[in-house]
């Protein structure tokens, strides 16, 4: 890529499984993405704290316990709170399909279930990122 | 973009306008020198800047997150730069610093930036120094500026920061011999952690003979357990004797200037990098790269300046 990206992923609420999270973090990693993790177990508004000192240009989310109509929302609206709402919040983890249009509606920009190719995944955050480097840069 | 309206945001402390800064600086923008330009130079001039070094998994993450506990303590607005490397294969990295560091997320007078070595082998990235003189003139009074993990000669740290804590732990067997020409020669104070390991008090014992006059050892050797909150205070202690040391007989004033001039160095040699990299990769005459290096100084003294 011609540009650097950063992307921060972060693991919402008392979920402690990261497997997930560390292979999209890897694989962004090998695509070339300077990725921040934060580790689990965090809160919405910690994530969204980390995202813009970070200067990211994306978000992703990684849920395995079934909380992400709660949590993945709560994002967004921390970084709305924070000023942030233009940065890009992708999301991924254990997420049954009658879910993923209602976190499209609440403005998660795309939605990873479990075998989603890992080229699918950095192809997204790769747009996310392009779109606001266009924007906002 | 507007500097101004940045610079006004970042003298008062936002955080959106710090990280906005360090990009606009890490991506070598024309706005970044612009707005380099415009820092609050008096606030730069009366912050501290600690590099914190080490090999990896000592613990220095650990004990900066202890090290900016008690600096909150204190009331002073700390920011942290913690460099990760960047792959040389793919140019990403995996920035991991933070993770020990999110005691302190939801704080706003704790900031805190990830950076990438995008490249520099010297255990620091390009803009690691501005982005320490951005925190400093978002108000951070304290800036703990955070190596990747090294070995012997990464060097960068000790030339930038006004002091260097170099981080050590138990387990790391002979590598310690070889550091001890190296980085461990030129660091102001030196913390063994994970203190209560078995094998620390054989590291500290081998250390001490780093140390040729006793009061050096005592002043600038030191144990920590960083994940059990264990000297971290007495360490800040020593930071601070040392800190004034330095101000009263001019070792700090000697210390920036040299940083100042090598820092300006590293910057020329940044810029001047993609036109080298471009003429080196446009088809030498010269078998031999030393001739070609040559040729290329004169080709670029010959082209007319931008």
């Amino acid at each position: 890529m011609a540009e650097q990206y950063r992307v921060l992923i972060g693991k919402p609420g008392l979920d402690g499984h990261d497997r997930g999270a560390k292979f999209i973090v890897r694989a962004l990693r090998d695509a070339g993405f300077e990725v921040i993790y934060t580790g689990i177990r965090r809160t919405a508004e910690e994530i969204a704290a980390a995202a813009i000192q970070e200067d990211v240009a994306a978000v992703g989310l990684s849920s395995m316990s079934g909380a992400h109509l709660r949590l993945f929302p709560a994002v967004i609206e921390a970084l709305n709170q924070a000023g942030a709402g233009d940065i890009p919040v992708l999301g991924g983890g254990i997420i049954p399909e009658e879910d993923v249009d209602i976190l499209r509606q609440a403005g998660i920009q795309a939605i990873f279930t479990p075998g989603t190719p890992a080229a699918t995944i950095i192809a997204a955050f790769t747009k996310a990122c392009e779109e606001h480097h266009r924007r906002h840069r | 973009m507007n500097i101004q309206d940045l610079l006004g945001r970042l003298h008062a402390g936002d955080p959106r306008a710090i990280g906005r800064a360090i990009s606009l600086v890490e991506e070598q923008s024309r706005e970044g020198a612009a707005l380099l330009a415009g820092l609050d130079r008096e606030r730069i001039a009366a912050a501290l800047l600690i590099g914190m070094t080490g090999p990896p998994g000592a613990g220095k993450s650990t004990l900066t997150g202890g090290l900016v506990r008690h600096l909150r303590d204190q009331g002073q607005r700390v920011g942290i730069v913690a460099v990760d490397p960047s792959s040389p294969l793919s140019g990403g990295a995996v920035l991991g610093d933070r993770i020990r560091m999110m005691d302190h997320a939801l704080d706003r007078e704790v900031v805190v930036r990830s950076m990438a070595t995008r490249g520099r082998l010297g255990g620091l990235c390009a803009a690691a120094g501005a982005a320490a003189r951005i925190m400093a003139a978002s108000g951070c009074t304290t800036v703990l500026l955070e190596t990747v993990g090294v070995g012997q000669s990464e060097m960068d740290i000790v030339r930038l920061a006004d002091l260097t804590v170099m981080v050590l732990a138990p387990g790391f067997g002979d590598e310690i011999q070889a550091m001890k020409a190296g980085i461990l020669e030129v660091a102001d104070l030196i913390v063994v952690n994970k203190a209560d390991q078995p094998g620390s008090g054989k590291l500290a014992l081998d250390l001490a003979a780093v140390f040729a006059r006793a009061e050096d050892r005592d002043l600038r050797l030191h144990r920590t357990v960083a994940s059990e909150d264990q000297g971290i205070d007495t360490l800040l202690a020593r930071i601070d004797a040392l800190v004034q040391q330095y101000r009263k007989d001019g070792t700090l004033h000697r210390k920036r200037e040299q940083a100042f001039t090598l820092e300006t160095l590293d910057w020329a040699q940044a810029l001047l990098r993609p036109k080298l990299a471009a003429l080196a990769a446009a088809g030498l005459r010269n078998a031999d790269p030393r001739l070609a290096a040559e040729e290329i100084i004169i080709q670029l003294q010959q082209e007319p300046q931008s």
